[in-house]
């Protein structure tokens, strides 16, 4: 038993044979020629064929990872079209009378080194996207054939390093796992086999391909980044159950996507998806989740080291709104207090914060921080579905405030002559318990209601949710909120708005047919529990 | 002539995907483009080198406009900056 460490780029499980990634070794030899034209001719169509090629690869990659995924082979074809690259080709060709593979080789390592040598992870892998479209270039102009063909077994790839195109080109359904030597987690090759829900290791180091052979028994564990090549009985079997556990869990959650979140007595509910970063889009994506309930604006402040600019935050918003294409998208207003809080934004120390200056409280006392943020989402709300919510609401004026600063920054907008949307929703948090008794008055204001049931249990119980010692006193569950909850949504109902809850109450099986019963239209949970959910939801009958 | 300054919000700089953009609008029009950082210029058409400027979130960028039809290509040049990076 051998074991190899990496790093998991993808958590799953395979266990099966190993096979040995043989790439195309094509050597390239230095060769004096005399008809540089015709060799640039060669190097010409060789290019020619290298587009198709890739264009049928950009087709594949569409199908199988989407158009996200796909462009760097857009990419690729614009890099064998690039003027330098090809002008120092033809220039070496023309210059030393060389032979195009050797030129090409050539000045592949040049661009190569060129990235390798910037200063950014990012760039320094692009290094791998030269190498392939150059190799692929080579491979054009000599007759060899592929010499990876495998048996009917499924099997783990093993390779010192795999190019974007070998990944998406290599059958799938022949395929276990990747373990690579090198590479980096930025390597389109670890984006694609995310994608493609394949366990990948990358980065085992130089040695193991040495001590590996093909048919060698093997699991790769994409979780804890390991490739055990020949493991005992016992292992084997441990790693086989969970990879069992894994796929019937996958098996449930691939069933129920698509499917609607409706009762068994057909009563329909949306499940949509809290999200505090714009790299978390993927996990709703994957999880199929109707929308994006609650998007966290607080990342964009408390990552930075000064307040976030308009531009830098309607970029944010705006790429997420674009990611949940026809699909809505709920973006919260600034929630922060001096419990937490940028260094920046220099609040003051509070004996109390979570009854202190925060929120939309904060938002209402420097109104130019919060006309930033605004401006940012009207100038974004024209990519997509966007609701714009507000925290913390505990009166009607403070909404009228919020309110008349809205029509400020859409008739400033206006006279700038920039574009926003018509149909962006507004809606505020209920989560203070003054919210929910008075939201006969709020409800006409805005378009929707959303429970946050932290906070609302916070302050209805009268329990900090930083102290452990009040936890006990501290019943979710308790009939106080779910009457505050009850009152929201009739109320709601009334004034024809729809109502959802977004706190981490949503996600708590226990009370999802009471929440139906109530009428709450959309629940709103982190991306994981999304399936789960709507397992719960579909197994509900409320005419019993 | 015509140069304007412009400065990159996008989180990863000028990274494939906005480069490719760049560099295939730029080649779609009919002036002389060119964008610097610092002391480096390079042709604004040209991906790999583009990529190698090494543009990151933050920094300043110069694009020169030569010849053709300035004003357009330089909307042009504008419209896809603004909207990418």
């Amino acid at each position: 038993m051998t074991k190899f460490t990496g790093k998991g780029v993808y958590g799953a499980v395979a266990v099966g044979k190993i096979s040995v990634f043989k790439r195309q070794d094509i050597q390239v030899k230095r060769i004096r020629i005399e008809d540089t034209q015709a060799e640039i001719a060669r190097f010409e169509a060789a290019k020619e064929k290298t587009i198709s090629q890739l264009k049928d690869i950009y087709d594949m990659a569409l199908k199988e990872v989407g158009e996200a995924n796909a462009q760097i082979f857009e990419i690729h074809m614009m890099m064998v079209e690039d003027d330098d690259y090809n002008a120092a080709i033809a220039e070496m060709i023309n210059g030393q009378k060389v032979n195009a593979e050797y030129a090409v080789a050539v000045i592949a390592d040049n661009f190569a080194e060129m990235f390798s040598s910037m200063d950014d992870s990012y760039m320094q892998a692009r290094a791998t996207d030269v190498r392939d479209i150059s190799n692929r270039i080579i491979a054009c102009m000599s007759e060899q054939k592929d010499n990876n063909s495998f048996s009917d077994e499924k099997v783990i790839i093993c390779a010192d390093d795999l190019a974007p195109s070998e990944t998406v080109s290599l059958d799938k359904e022949k395929v276990l796992a990747f373990v690579t030597a090198h590479g980096s987690s930025n390597s389109h090759t670890a984006i694609l086999a995310r994608n493609m829900n394949i366990p990948a290791i990358i980065g085992v180091g130089d040695e193991f391909l040495s001590q590996i052979n093909d048919g060698d028994m093997a699991v790769a564990d994409g979780f804890s980044g390991e490739l055990i090549v020949n493991p005992d009985e016992e292992l084997l079997s441990e790693y086989r159950q969970k990879q069992l556990d894994e796929s019937e869990k996958k098996a449930l959650l691939q069933k129920l996507k698509g499917k609607e979140n409706v009762t068994l007595d057909g009563r329909r509910i949306d499940i949509y998806a809290n999200i505090g970063s714009v790299d978390n889009i993927g996990a709703v994506l994957l999880n199929d989740a109707g929308g994006i309930g609650l998007f966290r604006s607080e990342f964009l402040y408390l990552e930075n080291s000064d307040y976030p600019t308009e531009d830098m935050q309607f970029m944010a918003y705006r790429k997420v709104l674009e990611s949940m294409p026809a699909k809505k998208v709920i973006i919260r207003t600034l929630d922060i207090g001096a419990d937490k809080q940028a260094d920046y934004f220099r609040l003051d120390k509070e004996e109390n914060p979570a009854l202190g200056l925060r929120a939309i409280r904060l938002c209402l006392s420097r109104p130019e921080i919060f006309r930033t943020q605004l401006r940012a989402l009207y100038r974004a709300s024209v990519y997509g579905r966007l609701g714009i919510m507000f925290p913390m609401i505990t009166s009607v004026s403070e909404l009228e405030k919020v309110l008349a600063l809205c029509r400020q920054v859409k008739s400033e907008l206006d006279s700038e002559n920039i574009e926003y949307s018509e149909n962006i929703e507004l809606g505020i948090m209920i989560e203070t318990p003054a919210a929910a008794i008075i939201s006969d008055k709020l409800a006409p204001m805005v378009d929707f209601f959303s429970v946050g049931t932290n906070d609302l249990t916070q302050y209805t119980l009268a329990c900090d949710r930083q102290n452990p010692q009040v936890e006990p006193f501290c019943d979710t569950h308790h009939e106080a909120i779910l009457r505050l909850i009850e009152i929201s949504a009739a109320n709601a109902h009334k004034h024809g708005i729809w109502i959802g809850i977004c706190g981490e109450l949503a996600a708590d099986t226990s009370l999802t047919e009471t929440f139906l019963r109530i009428g709450i239209d959309e629940l709103s949970v982190s991306p994981s529990f999304v399936l789960r959910l709507r397992d719960n939801v579909r197994k509900i009958n409320l005419s019993e | 002539m015509k140069t304007f300054t412009y400065t990159i919000k996008d989180e990863l700089g000028i990274h494939a995907r906005p480069a490719g953009l760049l560099a295939k609008t730029a080649k779609a029009l009919d002036s002389e483009i060119t964008i610097s950082k610092g002391e480096k210029t390079v042709g604004a058409a040209k991906l790999m080198a583009l990529m190698g400027l090494g543009v990151k979130c933050g920094d300043k960028i110069t694009v020169t406009i030569n010849g053709g039809n300035e004003d357009a290509s330089e909307r042009a040049m504008r419209e896809v900056l603004e909207d990418n990076l």
